[in-house]
């Protein structure tokens, strides 16, 4: 099971934790302006990321919060975590290397 | 090709088995093919069996980055059923359990298929609405479903706590077409049967890039075993296809997820058939080496580890042993994780790419091992043709452009 540093109230146990995809994928202003393949990118096309991925997490079971992390998913190993409206950090050079 | 039947059986037994041969070539890449295939798994390997069968493509690659079958064809828990909901899903299923019923023949490898009946189980009001709803939707498209009551799935599977849970079963659905097949033999039969119509299949081989012409259209796949030159490429990866479409610039609705499975110490028979629960998640069946395997759900995070957190694990034993009580004592041998690719309404792609000469195979999500025959046919009628096959025709890319979702709930017996 994972542990995962809440910015809000510390390290937990994943169990606590609801997962919430993709960080930093705004909505358009506007969606009925779009045509429909921009919508269709903001709906359903995510990075899916081998390497470092910039993802949303809540934490359902404690402040109820939701926050963002850089998680390696070729290892699961969470880099960093951050809070809501803030740019993620720079991962370390190490840690942006692709498991073979 | 050595061909196996009864008597090559006997004249192998007589001369003490030394006589059997590799079953497959280990073929070295050559400078250029008609058509690579990218994902040497049971998909893959079929789609090659299919494209030099049916539509006589003569320079065909597979190329797998580890070995055959050592992906989700061999990490998944071999259940095989097409009682889908909707019109589009059970004729892709079906198709692909219409062939899975002579694929030993087809193949002369025995995959070892046991319709041996998939039944599924419902508990509570909501269960019993929703799977009657598939029974009737079965029964329409001429796939095979019943309802049995309580008793009667006791009277099927008879190690079934159906009345002292705290979910009690309140009836089943049963598919007596479905059942299991030798998850790596498919891999196999279909690799030796490939190879035997001259298609190479390279392991230990890596792409790590895809070269477009001018016109944008494929041209070349750069490998760790060198490049390769190619107008066709079709990409059946799994849980890696985002990465692989990325090197040609193409973005799908995707996300991978770990998708867990164990298996127990080898008992006697004891597990007629399979079952499986979607409120208590989880699905179990006997293996012929007689291990009861047993699949969880998918993590909740999106991962390329090939493992899973093990509350997710624990939380299948759980529902095993509340449902089989007689399974309480019985210990785990092995559990393991295989990266399944999602799409949003769970079901694949098939289809065409924007890139002129790419083709994919995808977002079979937890279930895609039943799909294997069938998919690889469709698929190979796609590249062959440059046009879908009827039966692939609606599992585009464009449909979560255009609104036609497929939007199948039970893709697997797991909620999602």
């Amino acid at each position: 099971m994972l542990l995962i540093n809440c910015p809000y109230c510390g390290t937990r146990p994943e169990l606590e934790f609801a997962y919430g995809g993709q960080a930093h994928v705004a909505r358009p202003p506007d969606p009925a302006l779009l045509e429909a393949q921009p919508w269709a990118d903001f709906l359903y096309m995510r990075d899916n990321v081998r390497g470092v991925h910039a993802e949303r997490w809540r934490h359902t079971h404690g402040c109820g919060r939701f926050f963002n992390a850089l998680r390696d998913t070729t290892s699961d190993r969470f880099i960093a975590t951050y809070r809501s409206g803030d740019a993620a950090p720079q991962a370390p050079a190490d840690d942006t290397k692709v498991a073979p | 090709m050595q061909r196996f039947s009864a008597l090559s059986l006997l004249g192998h037994a007589l001369t003490g088995h030394r006589g059997w041969r590799p079953q497959w070539r280990r073929a070295s890449p050559k400078a250029s093919y008609d058509a690579v295939i990218i994902g040497g798994g049971g998909h893959g390997l079929g789609t090659a069996f299919y494209l030099a069968s049916e539509h006589r493509l003569d320079k065909i690659a597979v190329l797998e980055k580890g070995w055959i079958g050592g992906g989700n064809t061999g990490r998944n828990t071999t259940i095989i059923r097409s009682n889908y909901l909707f019109d589009e899903s059970a004729a892709l299923y079906d198709h692909s359990l219409k062939l899975w019923e002579h694929l030993s023949q087809v193949l002369n490898y025995n995959v070892m298929l046991s319709q041996r009946g998939v039944m599924m189980l419902a508990h509570t009001v909501h269960d019993v609405q929703v799977i009657k709803r598939h029974v009737h939707a079965n029964r329409a498209n001429g796939v095979d479903n019943e309802w049995l009551s309580p008793e009667q799935a006791q009277q099927f599977c008879p190690p079934l706590n159906i009345a002292d849970i705290r979910y009690p079963v309140l009836g089943a659905a049963l598919q007596r077409r479905g059942g299991t097949a030798r998850h790596d033999a498919v891999a196999w039969g279909y690799a030796r049967a490939a190879d035997a119509l001259g298609v190479d299949i390279i392991e230990n081989c890596e792409v790590t890039s895809i070269q477009r012409n001018a016109q944008g259209a494929v041209e070349a796949i750069q490998t760790t075993r060198g490049v390769i030159r190619t107008p066709r490429i079709g990409v059946a990866a799994a849980g890696n296809t985002s990465v692989i479409m990325k090197m040609a610039g193409v973005r799908l609705p995707l996300e991978s997820y770990p998708l867990q499975a164990l298996v127990s110490e080898p008992v006697k028979p004891v597990f007629p058939c399979v079952v499986m629960s979607n409120t208590m998640h989880a699905y179990i069946s006997q293996s012929d080496k007689g291990e009861l395997v047993i699949g969880a759900g998918t993590d909740a995070y999106t991962s390329y580890t090939q493992r899973g957190g093990l509350h997710i694990s624990a939380h299948a034993l759980e529902a095993v042993c509340e449902l089989f009580p007689i399974f309480r004592r019985l210990r785990m041998l092995r559990n393991w994780g295989g990266i399944v690719d999602l799409t949003p309404d769970r079901s694949p792609i098939i289809a065409r790419t924007p890139v002129p000469g790419l083709y994919v195979n995808c977002g079979w999500g937890t279930g895609g091992f039943k799909a294997t025959p069938g998919s690889a046919h469709v698929f190979a009628w796609t590249i062959a043709r440059d046009e879908p096959h009827p039966i692939n025709a609606p599992f585009t890319i464009e449909r979560f452009r255009d609104g036609h979702l497929i939007d199948e709930a039970a893709a697997a017996a797991v909620a999602h």
